[in-house]
């Protein structure tokens, strides 16, 4: 090995050193959990149709039951098990926005239930909040102009 | 309840499993190749579903696979996109404001509540591993 | 008490460390060195509602055992140095604010242990005082709160990442005694080599080690062979390999008889720490439970002590800043 002499090369040396993730395990891990989940949330889906709820009212349940257990999980301590095994696969589906919601309520506590819970919660979630409500707001925008000039996008 | 389930798809499923487990085998690859954060990856997703959603393009992956496309958070960007632009023909542009969160409601308001029944009830504990 | 060389300072009447005291978490209690540590805790909260309040708790008592166990009174204590990870040092100020004692809260991220054992060294030497003690502390659950995400939340740890170590070190420096001697120190300077990512702590701390031993070696004249132990604080496997390979390319041989306090206090395998441990409390408990231990017994006689910190914080990783490392290295004989 020559001496390290520039940050570039002691970067390079670094990333060659450092070990890697181990990629295929979490993506088959993360396809599995994910899969999963959606297929739960399928289910519920039909359940509601079998119901004869709208598709609209069903995709709204579907979220809610999906966030709650995962709240619950997360409450118990044991979505973050279950996150460290599936990585991406319950970071994705809806449980993933809903375990980034408790997880810092949780934890900031101790900090009270002003600035602790009730701030902190969006601490991790909150730009899931930010991006997906400007972006559709955006879209809402965009659409109503080439609408309105009768050039049909959608 | 028999009755329920001799009335399910199974081809549905599927094509649910494979879409959802694809779109979070895209996640797990970002996370690990490019070391961008989760918190990262759920905002890219959420504004790509939204974007997909806006142009049209993210109703088939829906209509193919659906719970496979709407559970994951792309599917929330969807719904907030497919929310505002309904919004926007019932009640022009107010609606862009009022129509995507209308849509996602349930959800925001459910993930809010939960995460403050939890703060009352546990209490974070120590990773073991 | 002399300059010699660069940067090195030669004791010439070299201070005693009387005694040492460690407390460890209930992760470390399950780890290689489980059985040098003076205390090990069932739960990270030890009785307390907050990570900061157990944290601060295991710091006081660390120092009250260190106190006990010297069989000095409180009294013959002259100063304090102390530090920790939290903000502004709270751990440290709030555990020992009813110690009494003439308190320096001192920072150097993870190599804070190592900077109060020469900062005591030169106040004993100096004649400033008799006896000086010095402490500090690291909670795993604090850590992860201040500087990456709430405990509950799904993420993975990548294998670079390290497993701070819950516990406390603490020590009394004394300027007369029987050994083991402080003889040498060698404070170390600020590098950095743009290493941003804030899961590679030991890649990021490990060119300050490296800068730190060499001119360690150089201003004593000493070789890396003329110690029993050269122990780095928390490096972890990826900094210790990267020290040793360095090292190599300037001529020097370490891998025989150097090691990682973070590579030693936990088991890599069973315990999936990843890239090991870290922390003020892995050089801090590691030294004050194993290595003292391991000097007393005359098993090691001469050790290298370098304890290495990463001085960022959240902020800075969050504006994009790389991670400036230090190393401070003491020379411990008997």
């Amino acid at each position: 090995m020559e001496k390290i002499q520039t940050n570039k090369q002691y970067q390079d040396y670094v990333d060659q050193k450092s070990p890697n993730s181990p990629i295929l395990k979490n993506c088959f891990n993360a396809f599995w959990v994910g899969g999963l989940i959606c297929s739960i949330g399928q289910l519920i889906l039909d359940f509601c149709a079998y119901r004869g709820l709208n598709e609209e009212t069903a995709g709204s349940i579907c979220s809610i039951i999906l966030i709650g257990i995962s709240a619950f999980l997360t409450g118990l301590n044991l979505f973050n098990k279950i996150g460290k095994f599936a990585g991406a696969g319950t970071i994705v589906p809806i449980t993933g926005f809903s375990n980034s919601i408790v997880s810092p309520a949780i934890e900031y506590k101790s900090e009270g239930y002003i600035m602790g819970v009730g701030a902190k919660m969006f601490t991790v979630a909150g730009p899931v909040l930010v991006y997906g409500i400007s972006a559709s707001i955006l879209v809402g925008i965009v659409y109503l102009i080439f609408n309105t000039q009768s050039i049909t996008l959608v | 309840m028999n009755e329920f389930f001799s009335s399910l798809n199974i081809m549905d499923y599927v094509w649910c499993f494979i879409v959802g487990g694809i779109i979070c085998i895209i996640g797990q690859i970002l996370i690990d190749k490019t070391k961008i954060t989760s918190a990262r990856i759920l905002v890219l997703f959420v504004t790509a579903g939204a974007i997909l959603g806006g142009l049209g393009i993210y109703q088939y992956i829906v209509d193919f696979a659906g719970a496979g496309a709407t559970v994951p958070i792309t599917g929330f960007g969807y719904n907030l996109a497919k929310g505002a632009i309904k919004g926007v023909s019932e009640s022009g542009l107010l609606g862009a404001f009022t129509g995507g969160i209308r849509a996602a409601a349930g959800g925001i308001a459910a993930a809010v509540f939960f995460g403050y029944l939890a703060s009352l009830i546990a209490k974070p504990k120590m990773k073991k591993q | 008490m002399q300059k010699v060389g660069k940067q090195t300072i030669k004791f010439d009447n070299p201070p005693t460390i009387l005694e040492t005291a460690s407390i460890v978490g209930p992760k470390e209690a399950q780890g290689p060195l489980s059985k040098y540590f003076d205390m090990l805790l069932e739960d990270e909260f030890w009785g307390e509602k907050t990570w900061e309040k157990a944290e601060s708790k295991i710091i006081k008592e660390a120092v009250n055992m260190v106190i006990t166990k010297s069989g000095l009174s409180a009294d013959s204590i002259d100063y304090c140095f102390a530090g920790d990870l939290l903000n502004q040092c709270i751990s440290s100020s709030f555990g020992l604010r009813e110690l009494n004692i003439p308190y320096f809260g001192i920072f150097g991220a993870c190599s804070t242990f190592v900077e109060g054992m020469i900062l005591s060294s030169i106040l004993a030497e100096g004649k400033a005082a008799n006896n000086v003690l010095f402490a500090a502390s690291s909670h795993f659950c604090s850590a992860e709160k201040q500087f990456r995400f709430p405990l509950e939340l799904g993420n993975q740890r990548p294998p670079t990442s390290q497993w701070t170590v819950t516990g406390a070190g603490s020590a009394i420096i004394s300027a007369t005694g029987s050994g083991p001697y402080v003889t040498y120190a060698t404070p170390g300077k600020i590098v950095d080599k743009g290493i941003k990512d804030a899961n590679n702590m030991g890649a990021a701390m490990a060119p300050a080690a490296v800068d730190t031993l060499l001119t360690h070696f150089k201003d004593t004249g000493r070789n890396p062979s003329y110690y029993d132990a050269i122990i780095s604080g928390d490096l972890g496997y990826i900094g210790k390999e990267i020290v040793i390979e360095m090292l190599q390319t300037y001529g020097y041989k370490v891998k025989s008889n150097y090691n990682d306090c973070g590579v030693l206090i936990f088991d890599k395998e069973k315990q999936d720490t990843h890239s090991g441990g870290s922390g003020c409390a892995c050089c801090g408990t590691v030294f004050s439970g194993y290595l003292f231990n391991q000097m007393k017994a005359k098993k090691y006689k001469k050790i290298l002590l370098i304890a290495t910190g990463a001085l960022t914080n959240a902020t800075t990783s969050q504006q994009g800043e790389s991670i400036p490392g230090i190393a401070h290295a003491a020379a411990i004989e008997i």
